[in-house]
């Protein structure tokens, strides 16, 4: 099970636009409670009223300040999950091969009862999208609501990510990378979508939407406004001439 | 090894039962899918159906089972044992408590009234609490509103019939550039983000104006990282640069503003800067085709901006002329506001530029006909597809409501407010300030208060004061230190009541207000205030009364607690006679239902009100034989008429029309049937130039907003505030105190203006020190829910990069940050997209030790830290032996921005400074 | 990394068992009866003790079978291939020796092989982890060889090529330091392509996803000063090399050689810890300390 299949019929993944994302957290927490009530062991949390509260949660959300030449510093929220990559050395190094990806989607599942929680696929991963359940013992990580996107109990449109569903800035999207109309390749080829460290060999079906251009007003000095007076008794000239013309 | 993969079951079952209701983790009131297993509440998910978010839901709302479960819950009545602020509490059964209540309240009501004074801190059902506490009597009840950002309400009421939040939002769907002033999250947290998504999906333009970029203005396509307290300044400049231009709509100013109306220019005239009216009262204008005065409204009249018209010897000139004059002056020019500011010219110049390109090159026009209250009839809708909002970053200064103002006139000169891609209302918005009601202070021992407690006031008579002149609430609402106090001053109230000033109250009753703590300034000194105590060996403030449905801070220092539900295991309803839920097109209102019954002794507070009312014998909760009116608040919600056919909820309403009629029995059932909302869509004739558009103000009267078509110009120029002025320069007998003549004189200006918001401040603090508002916290309630505590469970002092090198320091290091008032010592880390002389911290991330059931040890209460401490509710003594509050003199919003320090790095204490003994909760039982 | 106490036992011991096993098989020294008992308990102790030591860093220890299941991939179950493997070859061979009094020479020196692969395997554990570039390098298994076979040797009593050995496993330690020192800034990973935000500017990190620790945090981003580092490298190399290696030419004495041993061990543990505390993982620049 740790080979991974050649090709994957479908590529299921996210778009997630740093444009838009606003570092809510709502995604963080639609997850946590969607992954705690399903797929596998819940979401555990240790010392959650105490002195260091810690838990197992499979999304989370950074923030980092970018400096460029000029202009001033920019801060963009930056949300991680796992990102199902292709090449991935997350399901290669399990030993158990209760890690494994899927030959339909591409989704990348650990599959709890033969997880003996070594860790080693967490070290394997460059992203951090792995945590080890601290009351469980067993490896947790995104499973891209599996049991949500097929799941027949669940209205049509509800049958996407819980974190995509609850994203109150539509920054997430969902949707089959093989596909290239689909919503998520049309917006990656858009917007220039791009993978995050690519020199791991990872290939990562996720892909993150870079920032558009900011602080661009004050270089379009050209662009200002002339006046119509320079003073009272002319501007009210210009204001009877106006009017009359309405 | 074959490649196989285990089978999975990729369609298991969800849940038992979705029960749908509302939100409670902040004032924005999503709709809600509870998911129950079991019986117990499994996954919280955003409701689709629901106007406000339409199926998402932000981490608050999706945490809100960790809230529901908190071990901090409160499980029954309390009675005080130990001293005040120990925590030491005995469990008391429910008769006992509304017995004592009862014991407490009943005699001040028979003798004094005013000695009750009722605060609420973000309550949601203030048409109810106010309605309780006008029925007890008592003049001193008000809501969080004035610490909160009554700025920001006050200056649209009073300037356009609505403001941001609730009474409006940015038409998301047609704006081409919108601008955000001073937001970290606000209320209208989820509607925010879905706009600012579709706004950026579109590929059209945000402006963030704040001196700290994070979330919504770390989005932004520009960030102006304004110098705090100057955006006043910012936009008149901008005022200044499009009028000079020309790049103002001049049909809309003369159509629908009072631009063209005349004002009495004659400065030796008792009635200088006041309207010219008819008999009727209705401002004149001059009819640009006939020349002739006319009254603003009359049908086909074309309002003139130019004209000018004598009368007995008296000039009178035009709203807009006045104008003119004012910003047109160099003051206002970029080149003379950059510095202050900290916001080059150019930039000015070019944001000025942009808006004016949008709003006129880009113009919409909408193919929808409608009819103005003229009478003319307009073939399409034009739309100005710049869009504002604002919210505390220009409301908690003192000089906010003049900001707020002059925002106000910055959107209406460009005619982007009720116009497509504008600034839209939203029901039962828009409403002029003339139809709110007027404060109400009239005592009668044993009988309810002649009215209504908050308002608005049209000038001098309508302030709260007693025959003598003093004021007649205990917070000194609507008085000359604040004439428009539209919200009352809930951070006036316990410092009042300790200095017996303007008199002692008995009974203090507060509810869902962390007073004792984050909501205060001067925190430290209020735990003193609360247990004081005078010669006699009693408390200062004889008796708090408080209803939790937590063990915060502010428990601790009650005598007695009413323990509230959870938001999961009770009524409520967001009336449209209150804050309702409603959105740009549609009217809407909401319940909430107990999903889930308490495991504990505990009641909804409301329900305890509808009891103690009847215990009391207050009028309006009892029945002709003194038996309880209302069995409980879902019966009020559903049987409570406040006129005729309109009541608490407008759905599903018998009778003329949706909204108005009989309430049907089981109207409760048909919300929940419904998702726990109804709604009403507005028309498509409707959907913009409200104020204006008969059609409309027709189907606002059929829904019960108003009783007749209102129809009302915006206010560029705010009479009212003129009244006040002319008082301060010794017109009329109601005269303020002369202390305050020139404060009023200088600030209660009609027209916007700009003054500093810290003249007062010592100059040697000069770095400016904000808060935001985490968007996964909620005030204090967050940290005691398990997920949301590991997201901030501590919060650093964000400092500039250039005043890190400044002073030296560090990340991780510790830096003593002291005001005039008070010093905190606190972590530091530093920031690069920051105000270069702005520091800033998460509010109300620090906790006291023992508080909301954590561990002592707990990091909100070792390095969680709040800048409370530095801030006072009064300005240091500036030597003319007064002591002025720290608000802004129009409303009395306090100014919790104006704060300014001095930092300097120390070596690290073990934990955040200062510190307070532990408060160890114990409930005998 | 997180030097966690059970990865330390078990490569150190299960190093130096392997190694020690690696020179039986080879039938250095030449043993048989209760002398082949002590030699061969001795070697079983390190090689089981540590393999042993490796399951309390599992979660579910009583799901370890599995680990068996996918060679054909995972390292660390052709790890648990090759030392079963090798246990039960050395098994045969020392059976030989111990009960027969034989050396069947074949046997052993398939054990050889089999207890150098185990050592390769475990390396491989390591190096084949690009996410930890100090590790991701070539002379990773070179070093856990060279340590295995110096200390194997050591072991032995092998004092004629023991100091060699030694002097060698110090030399790639210190190319490996060396190499190490360089892999996170060579290996082209940087905030900047973790984050894909470098085209705009310079990127630093401004507040973590949450205030406290998580799993991540306590496993991956473990921080020794570099000072604190320096120091414990010189002790390591002290204790694992030099000090054995001139205590092996000074005329034999069995308390000299226990000293050795005991002094070698110690060196490969802290060698060890520095191995994965000073290991940076390349989630940590998600963490961002901050620059
Ligand atoms: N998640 C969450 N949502 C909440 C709340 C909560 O606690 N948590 N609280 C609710 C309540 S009660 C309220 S009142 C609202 C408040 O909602 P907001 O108005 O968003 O309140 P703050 O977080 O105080 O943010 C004030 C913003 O103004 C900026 N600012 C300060 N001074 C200036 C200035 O002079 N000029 C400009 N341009 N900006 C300035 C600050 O940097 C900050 O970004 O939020 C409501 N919503
Ligand atoms: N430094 C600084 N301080 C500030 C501000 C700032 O910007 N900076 N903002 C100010 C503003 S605008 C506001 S609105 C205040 C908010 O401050 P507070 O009004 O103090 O808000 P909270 O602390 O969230 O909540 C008040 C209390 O309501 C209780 N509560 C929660 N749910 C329920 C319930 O269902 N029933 C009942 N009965 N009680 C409940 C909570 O347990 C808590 O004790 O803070 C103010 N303080
Ligand atoms: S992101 Fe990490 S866990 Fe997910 S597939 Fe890639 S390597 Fe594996
Ligand atoms: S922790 Fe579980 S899933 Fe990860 S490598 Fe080990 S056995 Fe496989
Ligand atoms: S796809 Fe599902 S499991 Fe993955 S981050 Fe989103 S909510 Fe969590
Ligand atoms: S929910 Fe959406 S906007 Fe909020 S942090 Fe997650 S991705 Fe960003
Ligand atoms: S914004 Fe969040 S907390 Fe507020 S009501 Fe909506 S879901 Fe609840
Ligand atoms: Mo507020």
């Amino acid at each position: 099970m740790t080979e991974l299949p050649g090709e994957t019929t479908r590529k299921l993944g996210l778009v997630i636009d740093l444009d838009t994302c606003v570092g809510c957290h709502a995604c963080v927490i639609s997850c946590k409670g969607w992954n705690t009530e399903n797929y596998g062991a819940p979401l555990s949390d240790q010392d959650a009223y105490g002195a260091e509260p810690t838990g197992t949660f499979l999304n989370r959300v950074h923030s980092y300040e970018v400096q460029p030449d000029s202009g001033p510093a920019q801060l963009i929220h930056f949300p991680k999950s796992c990102l199902h990559c292709e090449d991935a050395p997350c399901v290669t190094v399990c030993p158990t091969g209760a890690s494994y990806k899927r030959v339909e989607d591409g989704i990348v599942l650990v599959n709890e009862t033969d997880c003996i929680g070594c860790g080693l696929c967490a070290w394997a991963c460059p992203y951090g999208a792995r945590e080890m359940d601290g009351a469980e013992k067993v490896m947790k990580k995104c499973t891209l609501c599996v049991d949500r996107i097929y799941n027949e109990n669940l209205p049509e449109e509800d049958r996407e990510p819980a974190c995509v569903r609850t994203c109150p800035a539509g920054a997430r999207h969902f949707g089959d990378f093989a596909d290239p109309d689909s919503n998520v390749s049309r917006l990656t080829r858009e917007r220039g979508g791009i993978e995050l460290m690519s020199e791991q060999g990872t290939r990562p079906v996720n892909r993150y939407l870079p920032p558009r251009a900011k602080d661009r007003m004050a270089e379009t000095q050209t662009q200002q406004l002339d006046p119509v007076a320079t003073d009272l008794p002319g501007f009210l000239g210009w204001l009877d001439r106006a009017l009359d013309r309405l | 090894m074959a490649l196989h993969q285990p089978k999975l079951d990729t369609s298991p079952r969800v849940s038992d039962e979705i029960r749908k209701t509302t939100c409670y983790m902040c004032a924005c009131r999503c709709g809600i899918n509870v998911h129950m297993k079991s019986g117990k509440v499994s996954y919280i998910e955003g409701n689709r159906d629901h106007p406000v978010n339409k199926g998402v839901l932000c981490a608050k709302g999706s945490a809100g089972i960790m809230q529901h479960t908190a071990p901090s819950r409160l499980r029954a009545p309390l009675k005080r044992v130990g001293p005040r602020g120990s925590g030491e509490f005995k469990e008391i059964s429910w008769d006992e408590a509304l017995d004592l209540a009862t014991e407490w309240m009943a005699p001040l009501r028979d003798k004094a009234p005013e000695k009750l004074a009722f605060f609420t801190g973000r309550d949601q059902s203030q048409s109810f609490t106010s309605f309780w506490a006008q029925n007890f009597g008592t003049p001193n009840y008000a809501a969080h509103g004035g610490f909160c950002s009554v700025n920001m309400a006050t200056a649209g009421i009073y300037t356009m019939g609505g403001a941001f939040w609730e009474f409006g939002q940015p038409d998301w769907d047609h704006t081409k550039l919108f601008m955000l002033f001073g937001v970290a999250e606000d209320h209208d947290s989820n509607p925010i983000k879905m706009g600012l998504g579709k706004i950026k999906a579109r590929g059209a333009k945000v402006i963030g104006v704040n001196p700290i970029r994070t979330g919504y203005n770390a989005i932004a396509d520009e960030w102006v990282g304004i110098t705090p307290g100057t955006d006043g300044l910012f936009i008149l400049s901008l005022v200044h640069v499009l009028m000079a231009a020309g790049k103002i709509d001049l049909d809309y100013l003369s159509r629908y503003t009072n631009a063209p109306v005349l004002l009495n220019s004659d400065p030796d005239s008792a009635e200088f800067g006041l309207f010219l009216r008819d008999d009727d009262g209705k401002p004149l204008v001059i009819d640009r085709v006939s020349k002739e005065l006319a009254p603003f409204d009359r049908p086909g009249v074309r309002p003139d901006l130019s004209a000018s018209y004598d009368q007995k010897d008296i000039t009178h000139r035009t709203v807009f002329h006045r104008m003119a004059e004012r910003y047109l002056s160099p003051e206002y020019a970029p080149e003379n506001v950059a510095e202050r500011c900290g916001i080059s010219a150019a930039r000015i110049r070019s944001i000025a530029a942009e808006l004016a390109r949008v709003a006129f090159d880009e113009a919409i026009d909408l193919d929808r006909e409608w009819t103005d209250f003229r009478g003319e009839t307009h073939r399409s809708m034009i739309g100005r597809p710049v869009s504002f909002h604002a919210m505390r970053g220009i409301s908690a200064h003192s000089n906010g409501f003049q900001t707020c103002r002059a925002l106000h006139v910055l959107q209406i000169i460009l005619g982007s407010v009720e116009t497509p891609g504008g600034f839209r209302f939203k029901p039962p918005y828009p409403k002029p300030a003339e139809a709110h009601p007027k404060p109400h202070c009239n005592v009668t021992p044993g009988g309810p208060l002649d009215g209504p407690h908050l308002g608005f006031v049209q000038g001098p008579v309508d302030l709260a004061l007693k025959p003598d002149g003093s004021p007649a609430r205990i917070d000194k609402a609507f008085t000359w230190e604040n004439p428009m106090s539209a919200h009352g001053l809930m951070h006036m109230v316990i410092s009042n009541a300790h200095a017996g000033d303007p008199y002692k109250i008995d009974t203090l009753f507060l509810y869902m207000a962390n007073m004792s703590w984050n909501s205060s300034m001067n925190t430290g000194d209020v735990m003193e205030m609360l247990t004081d105590k005078g010669e006699d060996g009693e408390y200062v403030i004889p008796r708090i009364i408080y209803s939790d449905a937590y063990s915060s801070e502010m428990v601790a220092y009650a005598d007695l607690i009413l323990p509230d539900t959870t938001y999961l295991e009770r009524h409520d309803c967001i009336s449209l006679l209150d804050r309702p839920i409603c959105e740009a097109d549609a009217a809407a209102d909401a319940i909430r239902w107990p999903v889930v019954e308490p495991d504990r002794d505990v009641r909804g507070f409301q329900s305890v009100l509808c009891d103690l009312g009847t215990r009391l014998g207050l009028p309006g909760f009892v029945n002709a034989d003194g038996s309880q009116k209302y069995a409980d608040y879902a019966d009020y919600i559903v049987s409570h008429e406040r006129r005729p056919g309109i009541g608490p909820l407008a759905g599903w309403r018998v009778g003329n029309g949706p909204g108005r009629g009989e309430a049907p029995p089981d109207q409760i059932d048909r919300y929940i049937e419904n998702g726990g909302f109804w709604i009403k869509h507005i028309p498509e004739e409707c959907a913009y130039y409200k104020p204006w558009n008969s059609a409309y103000q027709d189907w606002a009267v059929e829904t019960g907003f108003y009783d007749k078509p209102q129809p009302y110009l915006f206010q560029l120029y705010v009479e009212p505030l003129r009244r006040f002025q002319l008082a301060a320069e010794g017109h009329g007998d109601r005269q303020p105190p002369e202390a305050l003549r020139d404060q009023i004189k200088e600030k209660l200006d009609p027209l916007p203006i700009w003054y500093s918001d810290g003249e007062d401040a010592d100059e040697s603090f000069d770095i400016h020190a904000l808060t935001q508002r985490p968007m996964a916290m909620y005030h204090s309630w967050g940290s005691q829910n398990a997920w949301l505590r590991q997201l901030h469970g501590q919060n650093p002092l964000y400092v500039p990069s250039n005043l890190m090198r400044e002073k030296g320091l560090q990340d991780g290091d510790w830096a003593r940050v002291s005001s005039a008032h008070g010093e905190i010592i606190v972590p530091v880390m530093e920031m690069a997209a920051l105000n270069s002389n702005t520091i800033w911290t998460w509010n109300a991330i620090g906790k006291r030790k023992g508080a909301w059931a954590l561990d002592p040890d707990a990091p909100e209460a070792r390095t969680g830290f709040l800048l409370n401490h530095l801030i006072s509710e009064l300005l240091p003594p500036k030597g003319d032996g007064l002591r002025w509050s720290n608000s802004d003199p129009v409303t009395g919003q306090a100014a919790w921005f104006d704060l300014r320090v001095r930092i300097e790095k120390v070596s690290p204490p073990d934990q955040s400074q200062p510190v307070f003994p532990p408060i160890h909760y114990s409930a005998d039982q | 990394m997180n030097p966690a106490a059970s990865v330390i036992a078990f490569t150190s011991l299960s190093g130096l068992g392997f190694g020690l096993l690696f020179w039986l098989g080879l039938g250095f020294p030449p043993v048989t009866d209760w002398v082949a008992f002590v030699f061969f308990a001795l070697a079983y102790l390190l090689a089981v003790g540590g393999l042993l030591a490796s399951t309390f860093h599992l979660g579910h220890p009583e799901r370890a079978l599995k680990a068996f299941t996918q060679w054909k991939t995972s390292w660390l179950s052709r790890e648990a291939w090759s030392s079963v493997a090798t246990l039960l070859v050395m098994a045969a061979f020392g059976a030989g020796l111990l009960f027969a009094g034989i050396a069947i020479a074949p046997v052993g020196w398939l054990g050889a092989v089999l207890s150098l692969l185990t050592v390769f395997t475990t390396s491989m554990i390591y190096s084949q982890l690009r996410t930890v570039p100090r590790w991701h390098q070539p002379l990773t298994p070179v070093l856990f060889l060279s340590l295995s076979l110096s200390g194997g040797a050591l072991l032995a009593g092998m004092t004629s090529v023991a100091p060699w050995l030694l002097v060698l496993a110090g030399v790639i330690q210190c190319l490996h330091w060396w190499r190490g020192d360089q892999a996170l800034a060579s290996s082209g990973t940087t905030l900047a392509t973790a984050t894909g935000l470098g085209s705009i500017g310079k990127v630093r990190s401004f507040e973590p996803p949450h205030t406290g620790g998580n799993y991540l945090t306590r496993e991956m981003i473990y921080v020794v000063g570099r000072k604190h580092a320096r120091k414990l490298r010189v002790i390591a190399l002290l204790l694992m090399v030099v000090l054995p290696a001139v205590l092996l030419l000074l005329p034999i004495s069995h308390a000299l050689a226990a000293l050795a041993v005991v002094s070698h061990l110690t060196g490969v543990v802290t060698s060890r810890w520095l191995f994965f505390a000073e290991a940076e993982h390349v989630v940590g620049l998600y963490y961002g300390e901050r620059t």
